[in-house]
């Protein structure tokens, strides 16, 4: 009896996955300790979020896979619903319409729909499995551009790329010829001049100063600037666990949060990184084969889509961290502070091993 | 079949789609492999710049001032000192709203419009991390007022200070001078002398004086504070610190003593005292009055006292020692005499009558003696004794200018002495070439008479007078006169000394020497100019008195009288005793004095008296509780 119960606990769960998950999270706390200034608020505040957000994986690890493929058009349907809301009643929060004011709480739609596009074209795409044409891959691509759109709107320039690249990924693995890619590349390169003159100042400017960061030393560049001396300093073996000067005496902004990584990489040092580095590639890597043993086109689609948006967050996060990138408002999954970032990434895990568990079941 | 190929297709379809799965890993691991490139860029390659960038992010160079080095004068007599005392202070960083802290404390403990106006030129230029003073030399009240209340004021600190102070104040004012905040100019002075890094902006600096000249050695060097901070410059711990040097210690050749006798000796009266050591110039007093109080600037000078002292009439700023020209009236007379043996115009013995005037030659011009109705029969030696002004017209008509400027020009009047004081003034000993150019004109005959009484052009300091004497005590040896006779440095306590240095070996027969001291000696014996002051002397002393015209009466009887007060004679007198083997020598100018015999020549009496028979009032120690109540 006591058996069956522990066996009912673990059985939808993937215990590579849960291991790895389990390591990044707890180099994530031991690195917020020593963010927040041993302030333990902050480390109490975030373990809460972990484990509602791990319960969450459990729960969704256990949810058969077809009733993921029955909420797929719903889910989006309202993530669309809410982004239109958006560009009508939305707040105004730095000049950015993003947020909505549900009276109890505010709801940032587009990071539902993070989720919400690669779910719906997977489910799009596994219902014309076997004859996926010319004419589905457009659908595929409006289904895409629509919330897109809607995102590059508000404006959220950072948000709507995740969203695209989620998108983009699905078309790939789903089989859009290179040919394609190739010309769509072209085109959007062609387009840059376009795009440029139509960025706002502060997006502008984030990009330049990646390229010359003592341009604005005070302003954007401060960032990029303090966390590459956070890094740089940081050496071979790191500065030692809370003995970290740029983040222990204040120069790192947004150290708990977006630039967290600084904070573990000028402590932990170069060996730390790869460390870290190494668990995001094997996390990413189990998200792959779990993809390729998926039994249907939606479950591929979406457990490959899932494990690349996890690869695109850790690799857009630490290149702005370590100023390859621009400052985008990125958290770094699993380390960041924050609990919608840790229930997004952890509901994404726990997709994946639904879709890594139920497949016997599909099988059989 | 159709399984078959559904199987086939599924079989196909899942190939592909591993395929892509591989190019995605692939993908993702160029990625990384890029991130990791980066890491090794950032964490290997430039990690010594970037662990210097954080050095400097984190730890801020906080200049410490040194200790200004003390000034005594030649007996140990503290002439500028520093005393450590209480100062609120704040750090323009910490503090959101300084204006409103101000306003709070100045409830609790009084802070002046002066202190607020300091406070607010320190805020501008000190940097930010720095601590400013709102209130400094609190006393042991409100000490205790802001300790019991201090809860109240987290961001105010209470730190102990040096401040500078000098215990003689007024009497040593224009020879010490003082110090004062740095101001751009002086900044930019020290940047151009690569000196700038030893100060910090809201430093104070030697303004005048000898805390002027003798910068350098007083000023010490600047320790330095190496202080964690964080990025909200909140100093969290003191990494390394270097102690400043205190600066050396000034030992002056100034006797505060002597100085002391001199001013009380002048009493009310305004002019310049210098008296040197003739046989190596050691200046034992220079004096100028009316004096100031240099404490006063030490803090940043209030504009009214400013002012005030700035547009009085009797400019108390002016070190009239060195800076102050004036005619040497009858003191030029012995080195006339001495021109006129040493280039062989006059014999001893040679007699001429004085009528009270001089007509110089066909021109019909007369030229007044001093004394109505002249000195009757003079020889050289009572020209000088009684002072004939006949005797001089004509022998400076018989000399003609150029001698008498290239003769007494080997005395150093009309020139800088060099003495280690600012802004001394050169003086004028007349020539052809200097009208010239001067003014583009002709030298007229007319001219030279004047000269030879030491009026006309003839402009000298008091101190090129005590100079030019003190040659003539030391027959023909000229030193170049000096303040400061030892630097003390103040680690070893090891002395350097100042050597004497010989400017000139005037070329002088003893016997002409002799003759012209012996008559100067008669001017203080009964018969003599000088003959009250210098009545029953236990030394003999030779002198010379002088009356300077300020105002010219044309035509008219010069009446003291009714002449007003700015527009009375200069009275001089220069002396040298004892007079068989000097040992100082003095030149007294007394502004608007009247006769040098009668204002002039007592003083230097009084100031001869205390040097070599120790006669006079002595200094109170003047100690600095008893001058910082007012």
């Amino acid at each position: 009896m006591e058996k069956n119960a522990r066996h009912y606990l673990i059985r939808h769960i993937d215990r590579p996955l849960l291991t790895l998950v389990g390591l990044v999270l707890a180099i994530g706390l031991l690195t917020l300790h020593s963010a927040s200034g041993g302030d333990a608020n902050r480390t109490i505040a975030q373990s809460a979020n972990i484990c509602i957000a791990l319960v969450l994986m459990w729960v969704v690890a256990n949810v058969p896979l077809h009733y993921l493929s029955r909420i797929a058009l719903p889910v989006y349907m309202l993530g669309l619903i809410l982004l239109v809301a958006v560009e009508f009643f939305g707040e105004v929060v730095n000049g950015a319409q993003r947020w909505l004011d549900l009276g109890f709480t505010r709801l940032q739609p587009s990071e539902l729909m993070k989720i919400a596009v690669p779910l719906m074209m997977a489910w799009y795409f596994d219902r014309y499995e076997s004859v996926l044409r010319g004419s589905n891959f457009l659908v595929g691509v409006i289904l895409l551009f629509v919330p897109v759109f809607l995102i590059v709107n508000q404006p959220d320039l950072g948000t709507a790329i995740l969203v695209a690249v989620a998108g983009v990924y699905v078309l790939f693995l789903a089989g859009l010829s290179f040919k394609v890619f190739l010309l769509s590349l072209l085109i959007i390169l062609g387009s840059v001049p376009f795009i440029w003159s139509n960025l706002h100042g502060y997006q502008q400017q984030r990009i330049l100063t990646l390229f010359d960061p003592s341009q604005d030393p005070l302003g954007s560049g401060y960032h990029i600037i303090q966390s590459s001396i956070a890094l740089g300093s940081g050496g071979l073996l790191g500065k030692g666990w809370l003995n970290g000067t740029q983040s222990q005496l204040d120069f790192l902004p947004e150290r708990t949060t977006d630039f967290v990584f600084a904070v573990y990489a000028e402590e932990f040092g170069l060996l730390g990184n790869l460390l870290l580095l190494f668990l995001f590639l094997a996390i990413i890597g189990r998200g792959l084969i779990i993809a390729a043993n998926a039994p249907t086109l939606f479950t591929r689609l979406l457990a490959g889509a899932i494990s690349l948006i996890f690869f695109t967050y850790v690799f857009v996060n630490i290149g702005m961290v370590s100023g390859i990138l621009p400052v985008v408002g990125v958290p770094l999954p699993l380390i960041s502070y924050g609990g919608t970032s840790l229930v997004t990434i952890l509901f994404g895990i726990g997709i994946l091993m639904s879709i890594q568990t139920h497949r016997r079941l599909v099988q059989t | 079949m159709s399984n078959n190929i559904e199987l086939r297709n599924h079989q196909q379809e899942l190939h592909f789609f591993h395929v892509r799965l591989v190019v995605t890993g692939v993908f993702v691991l160029v990625a990384f492999l890029i991130l990791l490139g980066r890491f090794v860029y950032l964490q290997v390659l430039q990690h010594e710049h970037f662990r210097l960038l954080a050095e400097q992010n984190r730890i801020k160079v906080i200049p410490v001032t040194p200790n200004r080095g003390h000034i005594y004068d030649r007996n140990g007599v503290v002439l500028a000192q520093n005393y450590a005392a209480y100062t609120l202070e704040v750090i323009p960083d910490r503090v959101s709203d300084p204006e409103r802290v101000i306003d709070q404390l100045s409830d609790l403990i009084t802070i002046s419009q002066k202190d607020r106006q300091r406070f607010a030129k320190l805020l501008e230029s000190a940097p930010n991390f720095s601590s400013i003073p709102i209130r400094r030399r609190l006393n042991d009240v409100e000490m205790a007022t802001f300790a019991a209340k201090h809860y109240l004021f987290p961001e105010v600190q209470i730190n102990a200070r040096f401040f500078r102070h000098y215990p003689t104040d007024e009497l040593t004012s224009h020879v010490v001078g003082y110090i004062g905040r740095i101001s751009k100019r002086d900044y930019q002075k020290l940047e151009a002398k690569g000196q700038a890094t030893n100060y910090s902006k809201s430093d104070t600096i030697g303004k005048n004086g000898l805390e002027k000249m003798y910068e350098k050695d007083l000023r010490g060097i600047n320790g330095y504070d190496h202080v964690e901070m964080d990025a909200n410059g909140k100093s969290i711990r003191k990494i390394r610190s270097v102690r400043p040097i205190a600066g050396n210690n000034l030992i002056l050749s100034l006797d505060a003593n002597l100085q002391h006798v001199a001013a009380e000796a002048f009493g009310e009266l305004r002019g310049a005292l210098v008296a040197v050591k003739p046989k190596t110039g050691e200046v034992l007093a220079l004096l100028s009055l009316p004096g100031f109080d240099p404490n006063r600037f030490v803090d940043g000078i209030d504009s009214t006292i400013w002012e005030a002292l700035n547009t009085s009439e009797y400019h108390p700023l002016n070190n009239r020692a060195v800076q102050g020209v004036y005619p040497p009236a009858s003191t030029f007379k012995p080195f006339m005499a001495l021109a006129a043996l040493e280039l062989g115009k006059r014999d001893p013995t040679y007699t001429m009558h004085d009528p009270g005037y001089f007509i110089l030659g066909n021109s019909g011009h007369v030229f007044r003696d001093w004394k109505e109705g002249g000195h009757g029969e003079v020889n050289l030696r009572k020209a000088i004794v009684e002072s004939s002004d006949t005797y001089f017209y004509e022998l400076a008509h018989d000399l003609g200018i150029d001698a008498i400027h290239d003769f007494i020009k080997q005395f150093g009047l009309g020139q800088l002495t060099r003495i280690d004081l600012d802004g001394e003034a050169n003086g004028i000993l007349p020539s052809k070439d200097w009208k010239e150019r001067r003014f583009k004109q002709k030298w007229f005959a007319g001219d030279t008479i004047s000269v030879g009484v030491g009026q006309g052009y003839n402009l000298a300091t008091p101190l090129q007078l005590a100079v030019a004497t003190a040659a003539l005590a030391n027959k023909g040896d000229m030193f170049k006169p000096f303040l400061v006779k030892q630097i003390e440095n103040s680690q070893t306590s090891a002395i350097k000394n100042i050597n004497p240095e010989k400017t000139r070996e005037i070329k002088l027969k003893p016997h002409n020497m002799e003759l012209v001291k012996e008559a100067m000696i008669g001017v203080t014996k009964p018969g003599g100019t000088a003959a009250s002051a210098g009545y029953a002397s236990q030394y003999e002393f030779a002198g010379k008195t002088g009356t300077a015209q300020v105002f010219s009466m044309k035509g008219g009887e010069y009446k003291e009288e009714e002449v007003a007060e700015r527009l009375r004679d200069h009275g001089l007198f220069i002396a040298f005793a004892p007079a068989e083997d000097p040992t100082i020598a003095i030149s007294v100018l007394v502004e608007n004095g009247g006769h040098g015999s009668r204002t002039a020549a007592p003083i230097a009496r009084k100031v001869l008296d205390f040097y070599l028979l120790g006669k006079g009032p002595k200094l109170k120690n003047r100690n600095k509780e008893e001058s910082k109540k007012d």
